[in-house]
């Protein structure tokens, strides 16, 4: 009898040990058993595809049975994408994830049209809903849901200058743009160029921290949500603080090619200050291989600090694409802490999620990490994040005008107008 | 069944695939557009443009008023305007600096074959490449302005294609003014051309048409736009810089031409020009010049609709938003593609190809008219 007690107890946990083995064995056999194919569609060429490609290398570590297909369209920030992305979508052919801006870019376009899945279930599943800010998760939710997954963060309201000038003509870095007003007569006198301008989206993207330093933080979340309008007052004097301080840039702005020609001017010594996005340290360092705090400096752009204006480039969900789980795989690793330290420190941008590493980032990306984790969050026009394309592509137009004419009338109302056509705040 | 030859069949099946790829890919696709343009496909106020199923209304002309009466479309004005004064003067210096080219070619010059190459050249390039480099060229604070420094003088202060002076300006409202009083003295020359060729038919039509439009035009006083009194249009000066760069490019084409009609021209007649008494200037006016004018004609065609549809060149230069410079072509392609509405891209698309069939259609059927049948 204790022989035959023993033979049992002992063919039972062989039984038990060999089920788990057999469990586990399965588990492992089922991740990486996922195939078919993976199609990821974005902008991200040249210097920036390094970074896609240590995603791509992570994701076909973890899942070698699907085939992944880069079918990125270059063209900088995404001109030439969006269009051949509109023609995919129209003619029913998504790819299976996609580049775009978080925020309205994409809610304005495609979430309106019914073509993405919401990812609610996805960042319950994953834990996120307390891993990335929640003025972010607000940015990026729409009519109660989530609608895609942030992979970096680039900040728009920076400003950049070369400490060793600074020192030299005597100036400070302004905190406000009255300071700035200062400054500007100073290094007029020294026939230096105040601020560097490029062409007409940097002059949105101007415009957009203008705005925020005139309105305060509460002001700009407002005129997004439609409750403060173009014409009020408040929104008008922004209008007057721009024209006092396009006075103060280059003459030729519209003739430069892009925003580099400007950065140049600051690091040759024609220019004192540029605002512009953090993507300026990412040149900074990697192409002109000078030292983030020493070669350049930077400040929170005049009249915002403690406020961080976000944007970020993310990726969703569509419709009708063949192998979903690939495309939650792949937004898996997007969000997570592995994923984002792959992807960042190479882009140069930081990650979304509040608990990443900050040891891999230099110096700049490490105080914008700080920045990140304590400031309050708005969101960018120019780069998509705050407006749909409807609005930004004609404000455009409002802004050159405006350039031209400096009238705030025209310009409040115009803007207006706009917003109403674009349906701002609904 | 006709009873046609074999010849016939053959032609007529060899000519089918054709006539069907043109039915549905050029013919079917501008009905298409024409429609679009009459929807309200994109209007940010209705449904998603991009949705699987939108919800599109047919809303007639209504995109067509707004374009051009609209308070948000000054772009497309401002476009309009640009495109008319970018076509004359495009036109007109190809086609002098071309013929000047060509009658300096014509002087048995030394060493003709090598000029005519490098005055040919520049057309070999794509308008992207004339862009980028004329951008440069243009730059403000450095390129042509900077040439007087190499004599030692101080660098030019022209602002090119940045420059925001406008010449000759007058106010929206003042356009269906304008046009008015062109279509009513058009009218009227071509009657009074008529008669003296004793068409007396069309001579009296068009007569009475055109003295109709005035009288309606005078005493009816139509209002045809109310947009707002303050927008001014003008000659922007930063077109020359555009029109300097494509004549650049251009006027290769219309030497190469000339000189192809200057050396078809006998020599029987110059001379028999010059015994009659003619001096040289009077040979150019009376013999040859008539004599090109075909070749003038079929390089207007030419080159009028590359400049009624000219997109990248403007657009490598001076970017996608510099309304100085803009042109229709570059905010079609915005309006669709950035913004979304495809019904306004789609009707300011029927309204560049309504402007280049101005200029094509009349070419056609003059052209068919004077064919011989074999």
């Amino acid at each position: 009898m204790l022989k035959s007690r023993r033979f049992l107890a002992l063919a039972i946990v062989l039984a038990l040990v060999l089920s788990f083995a057999v469990n586990a064995a399965n588990t492992a056999q089922a991740q990486a058993k996922l195939s078919g194919k993976l199609e990821i569609f974005s902008w991200w060429a040249g210097d920036e595809a390094p970074a896609l490609d240590a995603l791509l290398k992570l994701y076909n570590q973890k899942y070698p049975d699907v085939k992944v297909t880069n079918a990125t369209v270059a063209g900088g920030s995404g001109v030439a994408a969006k269009a051949v992305l509109k023609t995919r979508m129209l003619g029913g052919n998504p790819p299976d994830s996609f580049q775009v801006h978080a925020g309205q870019e994409l809610i304005g376009t495609w979430v309106v049209a019914d073509r993405m899945e919401p990812l609610d279930s996805l960042f319950a599943s994953e834990k996120w809903n307390d891993k990335f800010p929640k003025d972010l998760i607000g940015l990026l939710s729409y009519k109660g849901h989530i609608w895609s997954v942030p992979v970096n963060i680039h900040r728009s309201n920076v400003l950049w200058y070369v400490p060793d000038n600074i020192k030299k003509w005597g100036v400070d870095v302004p905190k406000t743009w009255d300071d700035f007003f200062k400054v500007c007569e100073t290094l007029k006198g020294k026939n230096v160029t105040p601020l560097a301008l490029g062409p007409n989206w940097t002059a949105m993207h101007l415009w957009e921290n203008v705005a925020l330093a005139t309105l305060g933080v509460d002001g700009y979340r407002n005129l997004w949500a439609g409750k403060l309008k173009f014409t009020d007052p408040k929104a008008k004097a922004i209008w007057d603080t721009y024209s006092k301080v396009l006075d103060c840039t280059n003459s030729d702005a519209a003739s430069l090619g892009d925003w580099v020609p400007a950065a140049q001017l600051v690091l040759d010594g024609k220019a004192a200050f540029q605002v512009m996005g953090d993507w300026w340290a990412g040149w900074a360092v990697a192409v002109k291989k000078l030292e983030p705090g020493t070669g350049f400096g930077w400040a929170p752009a005049p009249g915002t600090e403690g406020v961080f204006m976000m944007l970020s480039d993310s990726f969703g969900l569509p419709k009708n694409i063949p192998d979903k789980e690939n495309t939650l795989a792949w937004l898996k690793l997007l969000g997570s802490v592995e994923g984002q330290d792959a992807f960042n420190p190479l882009k140069g941008s930081i990650p979304a999620r509040l608990d990443a590493d900050p040891s891999k980032y230099n110096k700049y990306s490490q105080s914008a990490l700080a920045d990140w984790k304590k400031d309050k969050i708005v969101g960018s026009l120019t780069h998509g994040a705050v407006a749909p394309e409807a609005f930004s592509s004609q404000f455009s137009t409002v802004l050159d005008v405006f350039i031209g004419t400096r009238d705030a009338t025209l310009a409040a109302n115009a803007s207006q107008q706009l917003a109403i056509d674009a349906g701002i705040g609904k | 069944m006709p009873r046609l030859s074999r010849d016939r069949w053959t032609a007529i099946l060899m000519i089918t695939p054709s006539i069907i790829l043109l039915a549905v890919f050029v013919y079917g696709f501008i009905g298409q557009t024409l429609y679009t343009a009459m929807t309200d496909w994109g209007d940010p106020r209705k449904s998603a443009a991009l949705a699987e199923n939108p919800t599109i209304e047919f809303i007639g002309l209504k995109n067509f008023q707004d374009l051009f009466n609209g308070l948000l479309n000054y772009r497309f004005r401002i476009d309009m305007v640009n495109t008319v004064f970018f076509t004359i003067l495009f036109l007109a210096a190809c086609l002098g600096l071309g013929l000047l080219m060509a009658i300096l070619l014509d002087q048995k010059v030394r060493g003709e074959s090598i000029f005519r190459t490098v005055f040919l050249f520049p057309m070999s390039l794509s308008f992207v490449v004339t862009g980028t480099v004329w951008r440069w060229l243009f730059a403000p604070n450095g390129g042509l302005n900077m040439l007087p420094t190499l004599v030692g003088l101080p660098p030019l202060k022209l602002q090119w294609f940045i420059d925001r002076t406008k010449l000759f300006t007058f106010g929206w409202p003042d356009v269906p003014k304008i046009g008015a009083i062109l279509l009513v003295l058009g009218l009227l020359i071509y009657a009074g051309e008529a008669w003296l060729h004793k068409r007396q038919r069309s001579a009296i039509i068009a007569g009475v048409i055109g003295l109709g439009l005035a009288g309606y035009f005078l005493i009816g006083q139509p209002k045809l736009t109310d947009v707002a009194p303050t927008e001014t249009h003008g000659l922007n000066a930063a077109i020359l810089s555009i029109v300097l760069a494509a004549t650049w490019q251009m006027s290769g084409y219309t030497m190469a031409m000339y000189l192809a009609g200057l050396r078809g021209i006998p020599e029987e007649l110059r001379e028999a020009a010059r015994v009659d008494g003619c001096n040289e200037w009077q040979v150019y006016r009376y013999i040859i010049l008539p004599l090109l004018q075909p070749i003038t004609l079929s390089a207007v065609i030419i080159l009028g609709h590359i400049s009624l549809k000219i997109f990248d060149l403007v657009y490598v230069m001076a970017g996608d938003t510099n309304l100085q410079v803009d042109v229709p072509g570059i905010n079609m392609y915005l309006t669709a593609f950035r913004a979304n509405n495809f019904a306004v891209g789609a009707a300011i698309a029927i309204v560049m190809l309504i402007m280049v069939a101005v200029i094509i259609v009349p070419y056609l059927i003059n052209q068919f008219r004077t064919e011989v049948h074999v």
